[in-house]
């Protein structure tokens, strides 16, 4: 029997939301405190609009939780008040108080240090505060190499460990949730989701963004060829560095000194996807965290980081 | 090239609407690192403009550090994200790779083709519409070209491209690549594969990747890249029969009950009279509601919730379904089964089984016949080891609404679970249900208690608690039998409340009637453990020779006395029900330990000393004298 498949066909972009909400209502039906992590970009923008259409009309049955840093751009945090309010989500805020009361910085302890101690510790205490047995997170798998194996479903033992060897095989639209007592999930919805996609669906859904994403001029200074925006009078400059206005968007968010900034002039949307259209370099470059190492993301995952 | 960057730099609103409406295409590329797999999907990534700047340079530096390309280009390296199989130069798991193009969206399940990983072409296979079979030009049909083969078309993928690699190192020669599509074909109808492209093609020079080659012009079909970017691909759930299972029940306030769940197959529309399986109640779609507003129609693969005009009881596991071609319900089936996992089936062992969104518990018969994946040829085993697959009969212990897997993956496809690790331990295709009667007992001539054990996936056994009254033995016994259960043994508990009430209800407590009591107690404790259960019994039973008589009702080592031993202080002192109190007023003659004598076990399998381990700690006890003998599961 054939149909007309084009009528009944539905495009790649309908197909992967449809996807990511049948991730999510599986991962809620299948455990008892669940979580999303949001971290405000655009990537969480996503997820949680996803997570609006997946439960509708219900509200969302889950909190969001934000891992504060206290180093994100003040714009994020304004975001994610704004957001809380508008869409009326349940918001919990999380700050190692170890990172607080050492005051861990990335300019005294380094990149490596203030992302364990702030993100990855801060996320297992969070998790293990709330006794949350599920939490979802917004990575993709285009993201980086490491994450092209990376399950929808992904076991983490008590110890908010990754093994990579014990993977459970994902078949089908079946996703074994199953945990043992201590041992939790998390669930990537966005797996299939390419950084393109999530572009092209923030556009056609008008998902709101934070504003960093688009150009305006902003002061940045030059550090080992990344600019960086001095977001507030923490920044220790260096002899002679006098922070300068100019026109730079990012591509992604984070701890603003460990987030470089492009130069460009795309003030909207469309440009933004015309621009990373034509451009040619990746994502995740702008992120000092990659560089470490060799394989540095994969052993970060190992040890608990998203 | 793979984005029109004219359009892009000119009119990206333009380029942006037309790209709204591509569609995706899922496929698996199968085939040896050898055979040059890697090098082809790097490169489809690599024209497809999907390789940064920063990544076509740390590309660069590796082709020179591990490159196997004498310093050219290895897009293999594109791809292996984990060290350790960097370092082994192999890729041992399913990765998804993404590119697009001007057409269309692909996801790639890059899967390893060495015999081993079964397991990973299986899962990746599981969500592609389209297999890729990459064959070596200079070595024609390989084993694992029939296994690959094979698997693609065991999990219901029906359209292959045979990618004939290497045609440079042939020179481009017609004849041998003629050759090698005739074996193919012939090979591949013994597999019920048909619909079947053949390229020629050099991932490495480049040849028929975007671009017609000049080295081949006898070659007149399409590029790779065009071949992938229109072919059609026949969805088999948009021509079955509407099927929605119910993921979740969303229930926002008293005003609205809709049922979350996936389309997976079919066209569900409002008004449309459906059946709720497997209670198979009857009722009429009232709206589709998304946050978009309410649809008049929904197709394949579309999340939505539901509204039913009239009142059903729905939950989380229902399928509901096209009410004039509803699915099957059953609850034994024949089945292909993949094993997945290093811990091979124990048939019999009851498993948790997974199908759409309900989890039942399942026992997996001893296979009827394992598949040789390289001969095809059908061998007798007794069970079946991690990447072997076999047919089997599946036991459900509870109906599921269902539809053959030919017809239908998501109502047809299910995975099962350790119960006790939960791992997915294996992948199930279903083919029929059986007939009760057919399959009450399989090969069993005898229903013997081995035969029982063996269903049951653990041996009979009576636990017999003993020890003073408030000496904790029901708190015990009622914690090991919840552990059990949960474990998927299958136990029972005698106990005074449900004895002494029914059978036991002529019964004192004078020394005769209490000897009486517990004789009767060991015997159904006997019957029950013969019909294969743990049986657990908690009683004082004060007297050794009385719990002597349990013992040798049963086979040695299937019994296992369990010590709770509280001091009498302690017991008294907690005294749940007020019975000491009673006793020492003298309104509870007989009462042991006031005035009845208790004789303490001299042997006990399990000693329980209170004062020393919690509750928790006494059931890890038994479970462990339980595991060491072998009664359940280690």
């Amino acid at each position: 029997m054939t149909t007309n498949l084009e009528h009944t066909r539905l495009t790649h972009l309908q197909r992967l939301e449809a996807e990511s909400i049948h991730i999510m209502r599986e991962a809620v039906a299948e455990s008892e405190r669940p979580v999303m992590l949001y971290s405000i970009g655009k990537d969480s923008s996503v997820m949680l609009h996803l997570a609006r259409k997946a439960f509708h009309p219900a509200p969302l049955p889950f909190p969001l939780m934000h891992i504060d840093t206290t180093w994100k751009f003040r714009e994020m945090i304004a975001f994610r008040e704004r957001m809380a309010q508008e869409v009326g989500f349940e918001l919990i805020r999380y700050s190692n108080p170890e990172c607080i009361e050492k005051g861990i910085n990335p300019f005294d302890h380094g990149s490596a240090l203030h992302t364990d101690m702030w993100k990855t510790e801060g996320l297992k205490q969070a998790l293990d505060l709330h006794r949350f047995d599920l939490a979802f997170g917004g990575a993709r798998r285009d993201e980086e190499k490491s994450r092209a194996k990376e399950r929808v479903f992904s076991l983490r033992s008590p110890q908010h460990q990754w093994d990579p060897k014990s993977q459970r095989p994902e078949l089908w639209r079946l996703y074994n949730a199953r945990r043992n007592p201590g041992e939790s999930v998390r669930v990537f919805p966005l797996s299939n989701w390419t950084e393109l996609d999530i572009w092209q669906y923030i556009w056609l859904e008008q998902i709101p963004i934070v504003s960093l994403y688009l150009s305006a001029p902003r002061p940045v200074v030059e550090r080992d060829g990344t600019l960086i925006m001095v977001d507030d009078d923490r920044m220790p400059l260096h002899e002679g560095e006098v922070p300068q206005m100019r026109s730079v968007r990012f591509r992604t968010l984070g701890c603003y000194p460990l987030t470089g900034a492009i130069e460009s002039t795309a003030d909207t949307l469309t440009q933004i996807i015309q621009e990373m259209l034509l451009t040619t370099s990746s994502e995740r470059q702008g992120r000092t965290i990659d560089h470490d190492q060799d394989g540095s993301m994969e052993k970060k995952k190992q040890e608990g980081y998203f | 090239m793979a984005h029109s960057s004219e359009l892009i730099a000119k009119d990206i609103d333009e380029y942006l609407r037309q790209h709204q409406y591509k569609s995706l295409l899922r496929f698996i590329a199968c085939g040896s690192v050898d055979d040059g797999k890697s090098t082809l999907i790097g490169r489809l990534l690599y024209e497809s403009q999907l390789v940064f700047d920063d990544h076509l340079a740390a590309l660069e530096a590796d082709s020179k550090r591990v490159g196997t390309q004498g310093g050219d280009l290895d897009f293999a390296l594109l791809l292996d994200g984990l060290t350790a199989e960097r370092e082994q130069g192999i890729t041992i798991d399913v990765a998804y790779r993404f590119f697009s193009t001007e057409r269309r969206k692909f996801i790639v399940a890059d899967t390893p083709g060495h015999e081993q990983y079964t397991r990973t072409m299986v899962t990746g296979a599981s969500t592609a519409d389209l297999a890729v079979i990459l064959v070596d030009a200079r070595k024609g049909l390989l084993t694992q070209t029939r296994r690959h083969s094979y698997l693609v078309s065991l999990i219901g993928v029906r359209r292959i491209v045979l990618a004939v690699n290497k045609m440079d190192l042939v020179g481009y020669d017609r004849a041998v690549f003629d050759a090698i599509e005739a074996e193919y074909r012939a090979f591949a109808a013994r597999v019920g594969l048909t619909d079947i492209t053949c390229i020629p093609l050099s991932a490495l020079r480049g040849d028929n990747i975007t671009e017609p080659s000049p080295s081949t012009p006898w070659y007149t079909g399409p590029t790779f890249m065009e071949h992938l970017e229109t072919v059609e691909v026949e969805d088999l759930a948009h021509t079955q029969p509407m099927r929605l299972p119910v993921q979740w029940v969303n229930r926002p306030d008293l005003d609205f009950r809709g049922f979350a769940g996936t389309v997976v197959s079919g066209t569900l529309r409002a008004g449309q009279r459906v059946r709720v399986l497997p209670s198979g109640t009857e009722s009429t779609v009232a709206r589709i509601v998304t946050f978009d507003g309410d649809l008049e129609e929904a197709a394949a693969h579309q999340a939505v919730t539901v509204t039913l005009a009239d009142e059903v009881d729905v939950s989380r596991g229902d399928v509901i379904c096209e009410a004039r071609e509803p699915a099957g319900v059953a609850d034994q089936f024949e089945a292909h089964i993949v094993w997945m996992h290093e811990q091979e089936l124990l048939p019999g062992r009851p498993y948790l089984l997974k199908i759409g969104t309900r989890t039942v518990g399942a026992t997996i018969h001893a296979p009827k016949y394992r598949v040789n994946v390289n001969t095809l040829e059908h061998q007798a085993a007794p069970t079946l080891a991690l990447n072997e697959i076999g047919v089997c009969n599946v036991a459900l212990d509870r109906a599921v609404p269902f539809d053959p897997y030919a017809d239908n993956r998501d109502t047809g496809g299910f995975i099962v679970i350790d119960r006790m690790t939960n791992n997915t331990v294996a992948a199930g295709l279903l083919h029929f249900a059986l007939r009760r009667s057919e399959n009450i007992h399989w090969h069993a001539v005898e229903v013997t208690r081995a035969s029982r054990a063996q269903l049951n996936g653990h041996g009979p056994a009576l636990v017999w608690f003993t020890g003073l009254s408030g000496s904790g033995k029901s708190t015990i016994a009622n914690l090991v039998e919840k552990r059990l259960h949960a474990l998927g043994i299958r136990t029972y508990l005698l106990d005074g409340d449900n004895v002494r009430h029914g059978l036991n209800r002529d019964l004192g407590f004078t020394d005769a009637d209490r000897v009486e009591n517990i004789r009767r107690v060991a015997e159904v404790g006997r019957l029950m453990a013969d019909a294969g259960l743990v049986v657990l019994a908690s009683f004082i039973s004060p007297f050794r020779a009385e719990r002597r008589l349990a013992r040798d009702l049963m086979e040695p080592g299937e019994f296992c006395e369990v010590f709770v031993d509280a001091p009498l202080e302690v017991a008294e002192s907690r005294d749940p029900k007020g019975l000491y109190a009673k006793a020492r007023r003298g309104e509870l003659p007989n009462f042991t330990g006031i005035d009845s004598p208790y004789e303490a076990p001299e042997h006990p399998e399990v000693h329980v000393r209170t004062d020393e381990v919690d509750p928790q700690e006494a059931v890890e006890l038994v479970l462990n004298h339980l595991r060491a003998a072998g009664i359940i599961p280690a």
